[in-house]
């Protein structure tokens, strides 16, 4: 076990996968000898050279592009958009080519690749720095969407995402790349994409959240338990497409009541799936309206700090959501 | 005493009489097969065309340059006679323009004119036109990561070449070198806007200087200068000096598609004149001045074409129909819950 922080955890998967198979390639702005941004890709560029860890021309169609023609090929490409609010020039490489391929071929042709988004707001960057498009990706059908919130799950996520025979976008909250650190096995433990994570267990009501706000959700928890004898079940998501809908249900045929909670603004949201999917194959079991907590309708984080903070989603936000589900 | 002081242009450039008849050849064939898919789609068997007559004798003669089974090629909605001289036989194509459940390229699954064929390392197309250049250069990426001797080829229009995706893949190319050869075929029309509303200064090629490649200029109804610029384009990808943009000024002869009518914006005039620049009796005339063709080895390989094309047809049409059933399969390479679901899932057992 190490004592890892979610950023050092993505970087230790890259590594170890690049080490493991060199058929995996990272690309994208800034990813060599910077290290990317952030600093995902720190220290690849000295061990693995220019080539595997490619600087790419400012151009995110054409990261997202080339990736799929290098996953053609064969090799393993993880490309990393530097913001995921950056990825709308790719969006027709990624709508139109990289979920498509294997269909409109007929599963002759596959795109194997990663691509790697910082999303999420709490860190200042307002409309363009802090989006959760998360949505747009989970309605894409021939992609898999993956949002893990602790370092285990980023480490063993992200490794399984790169050895899928399939497409992953794989959401990386900037907030909580640094937030804390965490037990990371050691080694190859990879977390199997598709599969939620019962973070926390309880009775009363289940809380259904990914990213960012697991840590949200937990903490609240904890005030419910305390202030209010409530119960609640978290159930971090952990994989948006496909979705464990078995563990969705299960929880709440234990409580009765489903909290969904996520950053992105609520309309159309991913949200919207999750209720929809316990309302219609779990009715019976309910005992209080499925409720969403989301981020609020406008295009996008503003950036002064009262405005930022009345933007997102945290602790108090989800207590108070989560007291007036648990009086039904 | 023998004439042996001037070479036919094609042994010059390293081509036997067997490869210029070939390459001739493999014209007639992609253009029969062309204008059966027009009697089809007239008698109902095909819902849509989109046409390739007039580009095959760049198509043909670039293609050839390439390493069948060993290069890549990413095409275009026209590149009928790229992809049957790439490795796609008449009944391929057939095949795919009757939406079979077996067809190489997509099972019935894309309209007619989406090319592609894992067989023979040519890339399924979409239709948003420009993206396949972009994985053209991704393949040409994964060949100079692995030190593979591997050259990609993509084709695209003149209209196309507008795409920022066709700029971002030429610039990325040009920084890192890598081995890709870009054909534009320029027809001329995109739908119905004309060049010089398309293209400012009118040419693609010029445009090379930008991403520090070649461009060159080449006639499309000369198959051998078509096949002398790939040529070179292909060496200097393998010798590692990067890509090449090559322009082939070629002609469209149908309209864009079946649901296009070419008289409503170009002159009857213009469009006659138009079968002065197929390349097929150009290309005839070279090689019977070269004594390579004569009337009768013409008139046979016609014949056989013919029967080729009417064989094929009949193969393809006897295949079986794709199902719905199987609409839902190869979604995903590993399939996942939810993917590929119609039906919805049933409610969980239990409750109140």
């Amino acid at each position: 076990m190490a004592e890892l922080n979610i950023l050092e955890a993505i970087r230790t998967a890259m590594d170890e996968e690049m080490e493991r198979d060199d058929q995996v390639m990272v690309l994208g702005e800034d990813v060599g000898k910077k290290g990317g941004v952030f600093g995902a890709t720190e220290g690849l560029f000295a061990k693995y050279g220019h080539k595997r860890v490619l600087d790419t021309p400012l151009t995110e169609g054409m990261i997202a592009g080339a990736a799929m023609g290098a996953a053609v090929y064969g090799l393993r490409p993880v490309a990393e958009m530097q913001f995921a609010d950056f990825v709308y020039p790719a969006f027709n490489q990624i709508v139109s080519e990289i979920s498509r391929i294997h269909y409109r071929s007929n599963g002759t042709f596959s795109a194997p690749m990663v691509i790697r988004m910082p999303y999420g707001g709490g860190v200042h960057g307002a409309l363009y720095h802090s989006q959760s498009n998360e949505g747009y990706f989970t309605h894409t059908v021939g992609l898999k969407v993956v949002a893990p919130g602790t370092p285990a799950d980023a480490k063993g996520l992200l490794k399984a995402s790169i050895r899928d025979p399939d497409p992953v976008m794989f959401f990386e909250h900037k907030k909580t790349y640094r937030l804390f650190k965490g037990q990371v096995p050691d080694g190859d433990t990879v977390v199997p994409i598709g599969k939620a994570d019962v973070a926390r267990s309880g009775k009363h009501l289940s809380i259904f959240c990914y990213g960012f706000m697991r840590t949200c959700a937990l903490e609240a928890a904890e005030t419910l338990a305390r202030e209010d004898g409530v119960e609640a079940e978290i159930v971090d998501l952990r994989t948006l497409r496909p979705l464990d809908t078995e563990t969705i249900l299960a929880s709440v045929a234990k409580t009765g009541k489903a909290l969904v909670v996520h950053e992105a603004n609520r309309f159309g949201g991913f949200g919207a799936e999750i209720a929809a999917e316990i309302s219609e194959r779990a009715f019976e079991q309910l005992d209080g309206p499925v409720t969403r907590l989301a981020g609020p309708d406008v295009p996008g984080v503003p950036y002064h700090h009262s405005l930022e903070d009345w933007y997102m989603i945290g602790p108090a936000r989800i207590v108070d959501a989560a007291r007036k589900l648990a009086a039904y | 005493m023998a004439q042996t002081d001037i070479r036919p242009r094609h042994q010059e450039l390293g081509l036997s009489d067997d490869d210029v008849l070939g390459m001739y050849r493999d014209m007639l064939l992609a253009r029969a097969v062309d204008e059966r898919m027009w009697l089809m789609q007239r008698a109902g068997k095909i819902a849509f065309i989109i046409s390739g007559q007039g580009h095959e004798g760049a198509q043909v003669a670039m293609s050839w340059a390439m390493r069948k089974g060993q290069d890549w090629m990413a095409p275009y909605y026209r590149s009928i006679a790229s992809a049957m001289t790439f490795g796609m036989d008449a009944e391929d194509i057939i095949t795919a323009h009757l939406a079979k459940a077996d067809d190489v390229s997509s099972g019935g699954r894309q309209m007619p004119g989406h090319y592609g064929g894992a067989p023979y390392n040519i890339v399924s197309l979409s239709s948003p036109v420009g993206t396949q250049v972009l994985h053209a250069v991704g393949i040409a990426m994964g060949a100079w990561v692995r030190g593979d001797d591997v050259v990609t080829m993509t084709q695209f229009g003149e209209g196309t070449s507008n795409q920022g995706e066709i700029h971002e893949a030429m610039n990325f190319a040009g920084v890192h070198k890598l081995p890709v050869i870009f054909v534009c075929e320029n027809n001329g029309y995109a739908i119905s806007v004309p060049l010089d509303q398309q293209v400012a200064g009118s040419s693609v090629a010029a445009r090379a200087v930008g991403y520090d490649m070649p461009g060159v200029v080449v006639d499309g109804g000369d198959v051998l200068a078509c096949y002398a610029a790939t040529k070179e384009a292909h060496d200097r990808a393998r010798r590692g000096e990067g890509p090449t943009l090559i322009e082939a000024h070629v002609v469209r002869l149908t309209s864009h598609s079946s649901d296009d009518d070419q008289r409503r914006y170009r002159d009857p005039e213009e469009v006659a004149a138009l079968k002065e620049r197929d390349p097929i009796p150009q290309f005839a005339a070279e090689l019977r001045a070269a004594g390579v063709l004569t009337d009768e080895r013409d008139e046979t390989m016609r014949a056989e074409i013919k029967s080729l094309v009417n064989e094929a047809s009949k193969r393809a049409e006897a295949r079986p129909e794709p199902t719905p059933e199987d609409a839902h399969e190869r979604v995903y390479a590993e399939p996942i819950p939810g993917g590929g679901t119609a039906v919805p899932l049933a409610p969980i057992d239990g409750g109140h």
